[in-house]
């Protein structure tokens, strides 16, 4: 190894200036080496940079529009909107949330309870989503919180628009409520490609017609293009779209005759639907106990949720779209038209009633003791004779009876705009052997169409296909679909799409039949089981009541005080009125009212007093306990 | 009284006659450029960079008058100022953000750091010359430590960037004094293989800003953002640019440090490819213009200064520009003569004198 190198000048500057030029080669190679990546960056990926600066350039800001109002029939507004100042915390933007929460308590009014509603909403909502921990603050509040911003990342006050339900619970379950979008909400927005339209929305209709109207209530987003500086702040407003209001619902429901109802329901659990026979509107439809749609408006507070949820009344099931109920004494004129309209019975017909019909070995028992004595069908149904129809079930058969019944909608979705309604039960062989597994069960026995005939059994129907069976009965078998919203309205353009206007189906009855059947609820309401409850009607009115059992007695004979009051009769009555020209057919049904004379059928007739005769009901009437002719 | 007799032409003449033509005109189109793209930048610190600028210029036309030999000189006191400052640093430094890289010195604070820039090849350029009849294996190693000293001093404040910058500004000595290739791939490998263990010595921050490169979007608004933003702001600049004062990257902030060490990112939003192809080719002539100064330098002296001066120019742009456009880790390097900033300017044009002074004198030492 050579330990030095002895050098001359001249080999010295040439050395030099070799390493020189190697020096100069690399630069030259890494400003190439820069000038690609310029040119990957500035030809190639130029787009992809393009739009990204413009994406950090240009904010889209939704404005989110007014949700549409809902007003019944005569326009009294059911469902509005208020603008109102909220307190609201970003989570994934506060540290210590709990400190953050109590300093703001210092500033603003914050309660246990809005403490418990913002961790209810915390643990719903994804981390970025700011979430509101007081509502509806005072100006003077705005202000302090304002004059204090500073101390608070994450929190801000917005002006945000609320859902108000003016009438409380009226109608709770026909209008249903909203709530914060959830998951299966943002599926259903996925669904219709509404996303981009649902940009800053954060309620969705939960239930009922907020549910079913959602896409048409919810209106277009408006959006504001702003530019936005590397802080987010708007430096400029380039483009604005305004949202345009969602549509407006105006219901064929009748709030006045609604409020009747809910009146007359007064604590008694039950469900009430009125339909206008020549249209199919929904007139009323009462399902109690009820709740009030304002608790959900800006996050229900755990307590209110827990109660609603668990309370024995089960106020948050629709009862008149998901309660299935036998039919009772109810299903009698439908059965004795299906009797004659296949050639089973004559009107004339008469049967010698003993109080009881043996079949198989079983005694199936009549409701008045020793019977009814000689009964044609006018009698049978003014009467309710449970005979009549034992014999008359029997001749028929269970196919017979269903395949009639099901023509009438029982046992089949009446489609009413409002989601999530109940089958109910139409019983017939096949039903029976879909319904049960083993092959003993699936067998249909003569003995179980005995108790069909008087609406017992297997016969469970919801209040809807009731009301939509009675007001086929009123309009000569032209059935319409059951439906709540009269017409949607375009605020902007005036324009009103009617919901149901064509008739859903027309069942082939003889008139002749029908006026059979007419004249006997006629008769019903005028010297029979409804009598009473229709005493100096100022109209003609057709009905029927109904008792439906709850609980089956061995044997032992049923009587009312002594049973538990949830193991009670439920009390039914259908009626239609004026009987030449219906206006209104309905039925009602109190959940362990026991006779329908004596709890349905008063019902009855306040709904159809105010809606007929604009009459109020006398405040208080006494409850009738004495029985007079039972159902 | 004939020596005040006014004659401007002869005190012009006797003003320009350091300062080489060719390198100035070259300088004076770079200036421009970057005032044309600082008044776009951050246009109410253009008279305060015209200021810097005048500064800068005196410093230039100063150093270019001070003969080579003087700065040798210069090179020993000045390295061993470096040193001890940097070791004054290391023992009562303050720190900020983490790093002890100020010395407070009562009536201001420094950053010893800074001088090594100089200094280093100062210092080596000396060295290499004092030996430059024999280079013997100690001599060599002599050089390393004379380098390595203060580098491992500002690695520990710590500093990475401005030790990889006293790193190549002495490396660049060494190489052009000849290290045979030889050592300098056994120096290359052995630098590759000893990464990982690098690695290991890095601190997180470090190790934070080189992942950060890697992979920018891991953390889009945190570490990754000035990266990621300054890569959106080159690419939307298309080949012609958005035009001078249309970066929206640029004017709605989401830019840092747009007229310092980022103002690249506004040349290339607002002038495109052209823009920066222009600024290589300006780099390029300039780097070239300073090649055959050094080439024609006398000593071994004045050569090795020339070449390692020009070379770290050559560093500064291409770490710069590397950094802005996405392909090397953010270091604190400002882009030359284009940065907004007083002492930047003012270093690069005494670089820029040093580099005139040595043009200047070729002749007389030949004489």
């Amino acid at each position: 190894m050579r330990l030095a190198e002895f050098r001359n000048p001249e080999q010295e500057l040439e050395r030099f200036q070799r390493r020189l030029a190697v020096a100069g080669g690399f630069v030259l190679l890494a400003f190439f080496l820069l000038f690609l990546r310029f040119s990957w960056l500035q030809v190639v990926q130029h787009e992809h940079y393009r739009t990204r600066a413009e994406d950090n350039r240009i904010s889209l800001v939704p404005i989110v529009p007014n949700r549409g109002v809902i007003a019944d029939r005569n326009g009294l507004v059911l469902a509005r909107n208020y603008s109102a100042y909220t307190l609201e915390i970003t989570p994934g933007k506060v540290a210590d949330l709990e400190a953050v929460i109590n300093a703001l308590a210092a500033i603003v009014d914050i309660q246990p309870k809005d403490r418990k509603r913002f961790r209810k909403l915390l643990e719903e909502s994804k981390n970025f989503e700011s979430l509101p921990i007081r509502t509806r603050l005072s100006d003077e509040e705005v202000a302090r919180f304002i004059a204090q911003r500073f101390r608070f990342p994450g929190v801000e006050i917005k002006a945000r628009l609320f859902r108000q339900y003016p009438q409380g619970e009226l109608a709770s379950h026909a209008l249903g409520y909203i709530g914060r979008v959830n998951d299966r909400d943002l599926e259903k927005i996925g669904d219709r490609e509404q996303e981009n339209n649902y940009r800053g929305t954060e309620h969705f209709g939960k239930t009922g017609l907020e549910q079913k109207y959602e896409f048409e209530l919810h209106g277009q987003t408006g959006f504001e293009q702003v530019e936005v500086d590397a802080g987010g702040h708007a430096v400029r407003v380039l483009e604005r779209t305004p949202p345009v209001s969602g549509n407006n619902l105006t219901l064929t429901l009748d709030a006045k005759l609604q409020q009747v109802v809910e009146k007359a329901f007064g604590k008694r659990r039950g469900a009430l639907v009125a339909i206008e026979p020549s249209t199919g509107g929904i007139l009323a439809l009462v399902s109690m106990p009820g709740y009030d749609p304002n608790l959900f408006v800006d996050g229900i507070n755990p307590q209110d949720w827990e109660w609603l949820n668990t309370s024995e009344d089960k106020p948050m099931v629709n009862r008149a779209l998901n309660g299935a109920y036998p039919p009772g004494s109810t299903f009698k004129p439908f059965m004795a038209l299906a009797a004659l309209e296949t050639g089973k019975r004559t009107p004339q017909q008469t049967i010698a009633d003993p109080g009881f019909f043996n079949f198989g070995g079983h005694t199936f028992r009549d409701d008045k003791k020793g019977g009814h004595g000689l009964v044609d069908m006018y009698k049978s149904i003014v009467h309710s004779c449970d005979t009549y129809y034992y014999l008359l079930a029997n001749d028929m058969g269970i196919d017979a009876i269903a395949n009639f019944m099901r023509q009438l909608g029982l046992g089949s979705r009446t489609g009413i705009d409002i989601e999530g309604e109940s089958e109910g039960v139409l019983p017939s062989q096949e039903w029976k052997r879909k319904r049960f597994r083993k092959p003993e069960q699936q067998k249909w026995y003569a003995g179980e169409t005995i108790s069909i005939g008087i609406g017992q059994g297997y016969n469970a129907y919801t209040p809807i296909q009731l009301a939509q069976a009675t007001a086929a009965l009123a309009n000569n078998g032209v059935m319409y679909r059951p439906h709540l919203v009269k017409y949607i309205e375009n605020i902007n353009t005036g324009e009103r799409t009617p919901i149901e206007p064509e008739p859903m189906r027309t069942v082939p009855l003889k008139p002749a039949n029908l006026d059979v059947i007419r004249q006997a609820m006629v008769g019903v309401n005028k010297e029979g089981t409804g009598a009473r409850a229709f005493a100096g009607a100022e109209y003609v009115s057709a009905g029927k009541t109904g008792t439906a059992q709850v609980f089956s007695l061995k044997g032992g004979k049923y009587e009312h005080g002594k049973v538990h009051e949830r193991l009670r009769d439920h009390a039914l009555f259908i009626a239609f009125a004026p009987a030449d020209q219906p206006k209104i057919a309905l039925a009602v049904l109190v959940e362990n009212g026991g006779f329908g004379a004596q709890s349905a059928a008063p019902i009855a007739r306040q709904v159809l007093d105010y809606y007929l005769l604009g009459k109020l009901p006398k405040e208080a009437a006494a409850e009738d306990e004495e029985s007079g002719e039972d159902d | 009284m004939t020596e005040f007799a006014f004659r401007p032409r002869e005190w012009g003449r006797r003003l320009v006659a350091p300062i080489d033509p060719t390198l100035m005109v070259l300088l004076g189109l770079m200036l421009g450029y970057a005032l044309l793209v600082l008044g776009s930048a951050s246009p109410e610190r253009l008279v305060n960079q015209t200021v810097n600028l005048a500064v800068a210029l005196v410093v230039m036309r100063v150093a270019a008058q001070i003969p080579p030999q003087r700065l040798m000189h210069l090179a020993l006191p000045l390295y061993l100022g470096g040193v001890l400052l940097l070791l004054a640093v290391a023992l009562f430094g303050d720190v900020s953000k983490g790093a002890r890289r100020w010395l407070n010195l009562g009536f201001m604070r420094i950053q010893p750091s800074e001088i090594m820039k100089i200094a280093m090849p100062l210092m080596l350029a000396w060295f290499f010359q004092k030996h430059e009849a024999m280079l013997r294996l100690r001599d060599w190693l002599t050089a390393a430590c004379i380098l390595l000293l203060p580098v491992a001093l500002i690695v520990r404040q710590p500093d990475l960037g401005t030790a990889v910058l006293v790193l190549s500004a002495g490396f660049f000595v060494i190489f052009l004094a000849g290290l045979s290739w030889k050592v300098l791939a056994l120096l290359f490998f052995g630098g590759l293989a000893s990464l990982p263990l690098a690695w290991t010595v890095l601190h997180d921050y470090q190790r934070q800003r080189i992942l950060t490169l890697l992979n920018p979007e891991a953390d889009p608004l945190g570490k990754g953002f000035h990266i990621i933003q300054s890569t959106i702001a080159v690419g939307s600049g298309g080949i012609l640019g958005k035009g001078w004062g249309n970066g929206t990257q640029t004017h709605l902030e989401f830019i840092p440090e747009r007229h310092t060490d980022f103002i690249f990112a506004v040349l290339s939003e607002e002038f495109g490819l052209l823009g920066n192809t222009f600024l290589l080719v300006l780099y390029a002539l300039i780097i070239g213009r300073c090649l055959m100064i050094a080439a024609n330098a006398p000593t071994l002296f004045s050569r090795l200064l020339a070449g390692s001066i020009t070379l770290i120019f050559f560093t500064y742009a291409f770490v710069n520009m590397g950094m802005v456009s996405g392909i090397l880790p953010v270091v604190g390097v400002p882009l030359p003569f284009v940065s907004y900033g007083g002492t930047a300017l003012v270093t690069l044009f005494l670089g820029v004198g040093i580099l005139m002074s040595i043009h200047k004198h070729r002749m007389l030492v030949q004489k």
